[in-house]
């Protein structure tokens, strides 16, 4: 039983390299929520796998053996294994809850300081402009949707360009891409093998949107060059560069260009269908366990509770 | 010609697109000249439409220019708009946690991906 509820807690750690596979073999929308769902489903599991760890530690207690009315002992593996399980997933389930909290907080700060910004003069269309010397353009979701663009990014790209930059845009909120993205920032925090995972949908996000964009401008090469303009004219409006380690991997901008000005591949259905499968496996097995675990734990507190018989 | 295409696009997308044109810009602009400026094909009439349909809004000033008008953004006292704007950058800059909801256009650079990324431009050939 006890290993059973080991399953969810190490399934994640397939994951990244998975959706990495997922990305590169899948259409990026496609990608996008397929690896979501699977990184939202897993860390519920996880998340509830220790919650189970934890529950059998507290039963062992007296004080909680008599809360839960529990008549007989509860039967489990030795303490030696249950307290220390039951100790570590406390530790877990606090550290997690923790920083989930203060990210979500964090997040409704960021949005709803975005959202004044964007109030701050009438729209024209979906489009609010911040007069900034900084290159900045990004999605803002809510009611209606935003596009937000400051004037030292409208100045960087020519018309054809800022066609490309606002359909990228208008691609994310269409998308509702900001709830894979929440979901993304929440779940790395709910089990460490899955912050990897936050980087690939955050690609999957904008690549899926370039491909939108490509789509309605018409043009892949326009997309391509307004993204490195653009990426290249906030560069040199930084005073301070990112202090990143030589030799780091290719970042997500020039792969995106790179994809945007390779010929749009060909589908490839067997390799996108095994990816997928693999993604679905590792969830589906993920979630029977917990279940499984789940429920032999019930059962065995009410046969400790004296209501059914071992 | 794409012209029908663009015509035919919701009145929002067309306003945002004119709007950026007259950012874009460092003077007032005639509504031949945002059309010549646009990234989409859009008669003339059209576009002298919509920056009626923005100055009736209050969104664009405008001043007298020959026969026509010359339209410019409506710009509130510059130099304060211009520090809350400063300000709250650096507000959001602080969080880092800004990209997670807000889908950004582009992110930042590694000296690395500056190099890859102008080698793609000059292979595109620009």
């Amino acid at each position: 039983m006890t290993a059973l509820l080991l399953l969810p807690l190490l399934l994640p750690c397939a994951l990244p390299a998975l959706a990495r596979r997922a990305l590169g073999r899948l259409s990026p929308a496609v990608a996008l929520w397929t690896v979501t769902g699977c990184a939202v489903l897993l860390a519920g599991c996880s998340l509830a796998a220790l919650a189970v760890f934890l529950l059998i530690g507290l039963l062992r207690l007296p004080p909680f053996a008599a809360l839960g009315e529990l008549v007989h002992p509860l039967h489990t593996a030795s303490a030696v294994l249950v307290v220390p399980a039951a100790v570590a997933s406390a530790g877990a389930l606090a550290g997690s809850g923790w920083t989930l909290v203060r990210s979500a907080l964090r997040q409704g700060r960021a949005y709803r300081s975005a959202r004044a910004q964007a109030a701050r003069r009438p729209p024209a269309g979906d489009l609010c402009v911040v007069d900034s010397p900084r290159p900045d353009a990004y999605a803002l979701p809510g009611r209606p949707h935003r596009v937000v663009v400051t004037t030292a990014m409208l100045r960087s790209l020519d018309g054809p360009e800022r066609e490309a930059l606002l359909a990228h845009e208008r691609a994310h909120n269409a998308g509702g891409h900001h709830i894979a993205l929440a979901a993304a920032e929440l779940v790395a925090h709910c089990h460490p093998a899955l912050r990897g995972v936050r980087a690939t949908i955050r690609l999957a996000a904008e690549r899926a949107a370039d491909e939108a964009a490509a789509a309605s401008v018409g043009d892949r090469r326009l997309t391509a060059r307004a993204i490195a303009r653009a990426a290249l004219a906030g560069q040199a409006a930084r005073s301070v560069r990112p202090g990143f380690a030589p030799g780091a991997a290719t970042g997500p901008v020039p792969q995106r260009v790179e994809a945007l000005l390779a010929a749009p591949r060909p589908p490839r259905p067997r390799a996108g269908g095994a990816v997928a499968l693999l993604l679905a496996a590792c969830t589906v097995l993920s979630c029977v366990a917990s279940a499984t675990a789940t429920a032999e734990v019930h059962h065995r507190v009410e046969v400790a509770q004296g209501e059914e018989s071992p | 010609m794409t012209d029908a295409k663009d015509e035919r696009r919701p009145a929002g997308e067309l306003e945002a697109s004119v709007m950026a044109v007259l950012w874009a810009a460092d003077a007032p602009r005639t509504p031949g000249q945002v059309q010549q400026s646009l990234g989409v094909d859009l008669a003339r009439t059209t576009v002298t439409t919509i920056l009626t349909r923005l100055h009736d809004k209050g969104v664009v000033d405008r001043r007298r220019q020959g026969r026509g008008y010359a339209y410019a953004p409506a710009r509130d006292v510059p130099d304060a708009h211009g520090l809350t704007a400063r300000r709250m950058h650096s507000e959001l800059d602080r969080d880092g946690d800004r990209e997670t909801v807000l889908a950004r256009f582009v992110a930042q650079l590694s000296p690395d991906d500056e190099r890859v990324l102008r080698d793609l431009l000059e292979a595109d050939g620009r």
